[in-house]
């Protein structure tokens, strides 16, 4: 989040798309009902099902999964149409003003730059038109029709309501109930929020979903400040935590980029991925990389770090995928391919159930027993881990040697959890480990020391990356939470933990696993344990609570909160303030970089310091399929065209090839119903942990589908009947629950109908059902690889009789 | 536990003005049916899970209905009105009636068996409720406007929310209530819930005209809805049809039976 969970409160207006938030963060959801009863805020719900949530908002917007860019294009056009948008806030932080290079233009749904054949763009084709020091021109009028501002009206000119209705199956009524209540907050009195989740995140279009309600909330003037924000809602597997210590294929953590072999030496690496501006105002904080990077690669390799061997640089693995195998990443999808095609001999898998989570799971559980050997670290078996005997497999048939080490449960041990508005929180241990089971840190620390003592014993090749580590002897929460805030490692200070990432060195003389979360223990101690709820009165206005718990970066609780402030420190909104200049200094949350207001002059510096230029974006130019979003119907879809464009699909799309990966092609006659997959209240993710709590399997005991009155009509199924799901590449066995809370969608003219289906129930727990996921394709966005779980075609059937259900 | 002595006369006393008593105040306007009531519930008492399912069900309400362990049920209720779907949830559970029309054949049988406790309203089943015959238990389930009691077949317990009173006496929340994250789950003293509860009922009415609390005088369960009662759950609300059975009713009603018994 941008924002934090309390600060949902101090929202006018809620837009909640592509989340159920009240199903899948019960707890937190509290937060948007005192938005509602305290401030009257207008709570909005956009999503396929009505579902607990749209039974607490004040309205609910059913669309057809896939459709958000239309909805939400259809929206930026209201906006601009309409003069909704903030206009002091758009000129001056946004990048509204830029003037864009000649090469950049848009095509019939393609940007320039695109290589048909690698599916991939040259993005110095969207580069900016730059003056002599390489800063990009601007037009403050916001009139050269180069500008951004003019580009991106022109782009979403095409996103009319009754082309975005057609598409999206949503009425031109709810449309505009929908923009009406959200572009309300462009006032600078007035704030939205949006919060998402999964249901944008999990499709080929996923990041470009979430570009575009950045593009409103630029529009809107809703970043920066109190109620506003964008506001993704996080997995309860600590999914805030995982990506920050970037448990992910592409990032180091603190989110800095994977080395690439063509990146040799530390200088290059450094050189590709520093960003250099000659703009006085702009703070260009990226431009810290190096010491980031330095400080992580001496935590890593302590002593054997030094600046003649880079710091261990050389020891790192490379993220290009090496000749011989399969293309692409190294993202979940494309290591079951390889495995799938014999690629990989062995490897281990902790803490996830892919034999379940992942889509076309049919070819993820052939693939498991290709392997030679592979290891697990549990708390107990699941689908995964029991692949071997799982059904329709012959043990005696399969080759792999399989071990299963045993987790403790994360109560049973303490540490870290980081929440979705970014708070790190410190828990303690609730009880010992059962049995023999032991904290997956210690498993990890305990097998690499193996690893270590026979690469030495053996002189292996290349064994400088393991027998270089800096690496302990047992695992200790709080040893590794003050590794990850860092310390210094010579001069004055040596041994002392370092304050804030500002004073993190490019020369080796601090150490830091984290940059991020540097100032979350320091020599004052464990800052995450923190339980104060004590505030000036200023920050108590919007329930800020600074001491409670302790949040990257710097423990700033509302980022880019310079924006919400003019050009003379004051607030937009002075009721909901979040920082104002008093003439000396800032008060209110942590300002986003200390230096004085804009009005100032050249002391001060432009609020979004994370970009290279300064101002927040809203062209883009980073992003893989370009620096606008634009409508593309998912991979499988119902329909064979869309308004839009002649570009059917995401042209970067990353979708899986082989035998097993079979596709319905578009509106195809045999798989003409669209199916979205979601999670429980009750169950958690793949349900391997929650069907074995007996009291929650109680209230959630079985796989269902949700489908609409008018489909259950047609196909001649009550409510309760055991079903048959297809799609091109499985079959799944389904309760049928026929609902009010989905209706049939008309898409051109034609009735489409959507279900919906969990995704917690899996064969380790007889009779409740096997993996949704069997039905899902293994295609994903190409910014993260994640898989389009969201939408795929399928067709469904009474059921004679069920083998996975009793 | 101090439990109002077998003998002395508890009935009827109208605690509405009292401040020892205590009343659970639910607004199901802020219910997300999260279950978390339902699963706290069942964890505290350490009851069994029982077995459910989906086929020839086809809903979120699981277990069905109340049950000799499941003392609070989240009901899911879903209408289409004028093409706006409504989906209202009702946590359901005792009503801790202020008159428990189930204490009555109980009584006549055997006193002692139910009681209400004095300091809290608490209307608690005691173990002596194994031995109650079936017509008995029978009467004691049909006589209650919300169909509360059930009855554990192999111990013969009479089962139903006991208001957590080992925890009320410890000064601790129900855990239903502890349990609630959006605060749809309110327990404390009479008179601030019952003030509570009708500063929401003011506030939901100006969205909702037709809110009403259920039952205010009667119960110490007292429920806010937006809608008609029986678009939540056929015996949310008790009707004049079946609360506030005259003395003489009631007693004419579960003689029958007991003549009946002195036969056996």
């Amino acid at each position: 989040m941008t924002n934090h969970w309390i600060d949902i409160k101090n929202t006018d207006c809620a837009l909640i798309m592509g989340s159920n938030a009240a199903e899948h963060h019960p707890i937190c959801f509290k937060w948007v009902m005192k938005a509602k009863e305290e401030r009257g805020a207008t709570i909005v719900h956009v999503d396929p099902k009505f579902s607990r949530t749209s039974a607490r908002s004040d309205f609910h917007v059913p669309l057809r999964s896939g459709t958000d860019i239309a909805f939400l294009g259809g929206m930026i056009k209201y906006i601009l149409d309409n003069n909704k948008y903030f206009k002091e806030y758009v000129t001056e932080y946004t990048n509204a003003s830029f003037i864009v290079g000649p090469k950049f233009s848009f095509n019939n749904g393609l940007f320039s730059g695109f290589n048909h054949q690698l599916k991939t763009y040259d993005k110095s084709y969207w580069a900016f038109d730059v003056d002599a020091n390489g800063v990009p021109k601007k037009d403050k009028t916001l009139s050269n029709p180069r500008c951004v501002f003019q580009l991106l009206r022109k782009h979403y000119s095409r996103y009319d309501i009754s082309k975005v209705s057609q598409i999206t199956g949503v009425s031109v009524e709810n449309l505009l109930k929908v923009y009406k209540a959200f572009s309300e907050t462009g006032k600078p009195n007035k704030a939205g929020t949006v919060m998402y989740a999964l249901g944008w995140t999990q499709h080929t279009v996923g990041v470009q979903n979430i570009r575009t309600s950045a593009i409103i909330q630029l529009l809107l003037g809703n970043i920066g400040v109190a109620g506003g924000g964008i506001n993704a809602l996080r997995g309860e597997p600590n999914v805030q935590g995982s990506t920050d210590h970037c448990i992910l294929y592409h990032i180091l953590p603190g989110y800095l980029p994977l080395p690439r072999a063509s990146l040799a030496t530390l200088a290059d690496y450094n050189k590709a991925n520093t960003p250099v501006s000659k703009d006085p105002m702009s703070a260009n904080w990226w431009q810290n990389r190096p010491k980031y990077m330095a400080s992580l690669l001496k935590a890593w390799f302590g002593e054997a770090a030094t600046k003649e061997n880079d710091f261990g640089y050389g020891w790192l693995p490379r993220g290009d995928v090496p000749k011989g195998l399969e293309k692409g990443d190294y993202s979940v999808m494309w290591i079951f391919d390889r495995m799938y095609k014999g690629q990989i001999k062995g490897g281990s898998i902790w803490a996830t159930n892919p034999a379940q989570s992942v889509p076309n799971t049919n070819k993820v559980r052939k693939a498991l027993a290709n392997l030679d050997w592979l290891y697990f670290a549990e708390i107990h078996g699941n689908e995964t881990t029991d692949f071997w005997h799982g059904p329709g497999v012959d043990p005696k048939k399969v080759k792999t040697e399989v071990f299963l080490f045993p987790s403790c449960h994360r109560a049973e041990k303490e540490g870290s959890i980081s929440n979705s508005g970014r708070w790190a929180l410190w828990h303690n241990k609730a009880a010992d480990p059962m049995g023999d089971s032991k904290p997956m840190g210690q498993i990890m620390i305990e097998i690499v020391n193996e690893l270590i003592d026979l690469y030495k014993k053996n002189d292996g090749v290349f064994k400088e990356p393991l027998v270089n580590l800096n690496w302990p002897d047992e695992y200790d929460a709080e040893d590794i939470a003050k590794a990850i805030n860092g310390y210094y490692t010579s001069g004055p200070n040596d041994g002392d933990q370092v304050n804030a990432f500002a004073d993190l060195a490019d020369d080796g003389s601090t150490a830091c696993l984290n940059w991020l979360y540097c100032g979350s223990f320091t020599e004052e101690g464990n800052k995450m344990k923190k339980r104060d709820l004590s505030q000036t009165p200023l920050q108590a206005k919007i329930g800020l609570y600074p001491n409670f718990s302790w949040c990257w970066p710097v423990n700033r609780r509302v980022l880019y909160n310079r924006a919400s402030v003019d050009k003379n420190g004051q607030p937009w909104d002075p009721e909901r303030t979040v920082i104002k200049w008093n003439g000396e200094k800032w008060e209110g949350d942590v300002p986003d970089g200390g230096w004085p207001p804009l009005a100032t002059g050249d002391k001060s510096r432009s609020p979004f310091i994370m970009t290279k230029e300064g101002y927040s974006q809203l062209f883009g130019p980073g992003r893989e399929e370009g620096p606008f979003s634009e409508h593309y119907e998912p991979v499988e879809t119902p329909v064979s065209y869309h308004p839009f464009s002649g570009q059917l699909n995401n042209p970067c799309a990353k979708i899986m090839n082989s035998d097993m990966d079979k596709r319905a092609v578009p509106a195809d006659p045999r798989f003409p119903i669209v199916l979205t997959t979601y999670s429980l209240t009750e169950h958690w993710c793949g349900g391997g942990e929650t069907r074995n709590v007996p009291s929650l399997l109680e209230a959630e005991p079985q796989l269902y589908v949700e489908m609409s009155k008018e489909l259950a009509a047609e196909k001649g199924i009550k409510n309760g009947d055991p079903v048959i799901v297809e799609s091109a590449r499985g079959r799944v066995e389904a309760v049928a629950m026929v609902t009010v809370r989905m209706t049939p969608f008309i898409i051109q003219g034609k009735k489409v109908h959507e279900i919906g289906m969990p995704f917690a129930f899996g064969w380790t727990k007889p009779g409740v059902g096997d993996a949704t996921n069997r039905l899902c394709i293994a295609a994903g966005d190409p910014n993260t690889t994640i898989p389009e779980y969201k939408a795929c075609c399928v067709n469904i059937r009474k059921a004679d009789k069920v083998t996975e259900l009793s | 536990m101090k439990i109002c002595p077998a003998g002395i006369n508890a009935r009827g006393i109208n605690h509405t003005g009292g401040n020892m008593s205590k009343t659970f105040f639910i607004d199901t306007t802020r219910c997300t049916a999260c279950r978390g009531c339902q699963v706290a519930c069942k964890e505290w008492q350490e009851f069994p899970a029982n077995k459910t399912t989906q086929l020839g069900w086809g809903s979120h309400q699981n277990p069905p209905d109340l049950n000799p362990f499941n003392y609070k049920i989240v009901r899911f209720a879903e209408h289409k009105v004028n093409n706006r779907v409504v989906w209202n949830f009702f946590s359901d559970q005792c009503r801790h009636c202020v008159d428990p029309a189930c204490k009555y054949p109980a009584d006549e049988y055997k006193k002692g068996a139910v009681v209400i406790d004095e300091e809290t309203g608490a209307v608690i089943y005691t173990d002596a409720c194994k031995n109650l015959p079936e017509e008995v238990f029978v009467q004691m389930r049909d006589f209650c406007p919300f169909d509360i009691p059930r009855r554990n077949e192999e111990t013969g317990a009479v089962n139903k929310c006991d208001m957590c009173i080992e925890r009320v006496k410890a000064n601790l929340l129900p855990m239903c209530v502890k349990a609630c994250p959006t605060g749809a789950m309110n327990f404390g003293d009479r008179d601030e819930m019952i003030k509570l509860a009708n500063k929401r009922l003011g506030i939901v009415k100006e969205e909702f005209p037709d809110a009403q609390l259920l039952n205010v005088d009667e119960v110490r369960v007292i429920y806010l809805i937006s809608d008609k009662p029986e678009f939540y759950y056929k015996t949310a609300a008790a009707t004049p049809k079946t609360i506030g059975f005259s003395r003489k009713d009631v007693l004419a009603k579960i003689f029958e039976p007991i003549k009946n018994l002195s036969k056996v």
